[in-house]
């Protein structure tokens, strides 16, 4: 439906208001794509890019934060198989 | 692919689906609203990871799956025209409609072309004065900022010759018609993730508050999904029906407030109808008064079009979760890729195609 992927900024083409864009490299494939949606968005940032425009910055730490829940998991799981059975 | 590899660890999945049926006690049915999710769904297989009851069905979210066949109709009428330039994204141009598709127009020698951005259309434009392009704008709240901008910018330009020809459609009027259908058996939504990454999240509450059904906006990959699930899951069992974030990475609460003011400048809301669900209120766009130059149904006169829907084609019952792929008669026999009966077939985002390609009897 709305396939988007992430890209990262290697340079800024244009600023003009309607018309800001720049080259974004998917792993390697660069593209010429539009950046008036992301007008806070600068190189090195990771933007998610649909049909040609970038729509979303990526928060760097909302990325983890799967990551972290899961690490919890693991430390939850390791403190229950530490703690003796209970004994009935 | 950054953003991308880390989301589909195998291991990691694990571990979610067995926190998912750690917490699971009873059976539920969510519907995951994007086409995009459900091709990751049965690509990846994250069905065969739920626990036993937990059941996903596919909804509407596919724009092509969904665009009526009258539109169809009238893109072929437009783009059989010889001053017609007709650009589109490829999965457009394979879906039929009553006679034939816009494919088989191209193979008679019209200039139909893919393309990959609204804006390479607008660039064509400016580029040959002496031909007339017509962009076929397609798709969901996160594709109108970019048609939008496509007409903004051939506005500023000045271009006589260009316009759109708009099959524009939003989710939460589609969330409701389907909730308050009385055969509707979901009980919590994955709302789609790029939708709200320009609508944000708000919108969704109060569909949550009056359907009691826990809305969680959820993106693409196996990690994205089996978190959004197990977020609804937890929520069905604790009795809550609330709007999460599980796509936060990439989605704000207020969406994104530059895209929403060009749309709502370009677009105004309109009742539209959905094909093979019917006539859904205030559920698409359509170009405002100061840009109907740009709208190609006037300017082609193609309104009359009207056409009937094949009877065969269940597609309709497919996007409401009513029925998979493979419970249709026609599914892999009559109905394939290369001779699709509807839409859900030919879409690279439809439960059809994905069901066709990654599974065939479940």
């Amino acid at each position: 439906m709305c396939l988007g992927i992430p890209g990262r900024i290697e340079s800024i083409t244009d600023t003009g208001e309607l018309t800001r864009a720049g080259k974004v490299s998917f792993g390697g494939i660069q593209k010429e794509v539009s950046l008036a949606y992301v007008p806070d968005a600068q190189v090195g940032d990771y933007v998610i890019v649909h049909v040609g425009f970038a729509i979303s910055k990526v928060n760097e730490d909302e990325a983890k934060q799967v990551f972290a829940y899961l690490k919890e998991m693991d430390e939850l799981q390791e403190l229950d198989e530490a703690a003796p059975p209970p004994t009935s | 692919m950054k953003y991308i590899d880390e989301y589909r660890d195998a291991a990691a999945a694990r571990k979610l689906a067995d926190q998912l049926a750690r917490v699971t006690t009873r059976p539920w049915t969510l519907m995951e609203v994007c086409g995009g999710q459900t091709h990751a769904i049965v690509k990846f297989g994250i069905d065969t990871l739920l626990p036993k009851g937990v059941e996903l069905v596919h909804g509407p979210g596919c724009p092509v799956c969904v665009t009526p066949l009258e539109l169809i109709d009238k893109a072929i009428a437009i783009a059989s025209r010889p001053e017609v330039t007709f650009c589109s994204f490829g999965d457009m141009l394979r879906v039929p409609g009553s006679e034939r598709d816009l494919l088989s127009v191209k193979a008679d020698g019209r200039d139909v072309r893919i393309v990959y951005s609204p804006l390479d259309a607008v660039k064509y434009a400016a580029a040959h004065p002496e031909r007339e392009v017509v962009f076929f704008a397609v798709g969901f709240e996160t594709t109108a900022p970019a048609n939008a901008m496509a007409v903004a910018q051939a506005h500023q330009l000045g271009l006589k010759n260009f316009s759109l020809l708009v099959s524009h459609v939003l989710v939460p009027p589609a969330i409701e018609a389907l909730m308050s259908s009385r055969q509707n058996r979901v009980q919590g939504f994955l709302a789609a993730g790029h939708v709200c990454v320009i609508m944000g999240v708000e919108e969704y509450a109060p569909l949550a508050a009056k359907y009691k059904v826990p809305i969680v906006v959820t993106g693409f990959e196996p990690l994205d999904i089996l978190q959004g699930v197990l977020m609804a899951v937890t929520q069905l069992e604790e009795g809550r029906a609330e709007v999460e974030n599980q796509y936060a990475r990439a989605v704000r609460p207020e969406g994104n407030r530059p895209a929403q003011r060009v749309v709502q400048d370009i677009f105004e809301v309109v009742h539209r109808k959905w094909r093979g669900i019917g006539e859904i209120p205030r559920s698409g766009l359509r170009l405002r008064e100061p840009y109907r130059a740009f709208d190609a149904e006037l300017k082609f006169d193609v309104t009359g079009v009207t056409t009937e829907e094949s009877s065969e084609c269940i597609s309709g019952l497919i996007m409401q979760g009513l029925k998979k792929p493979h419970e249709c008669p026609a599914f892999g026999t009559r109905c394939t890729p290369e001779h699709p009966l509807g839409a859900t077939m030919v879409s690279s985002e439809g439960a059809c195609a994905a069901y066709y390609r990654y599974r065939r009897t479940t």
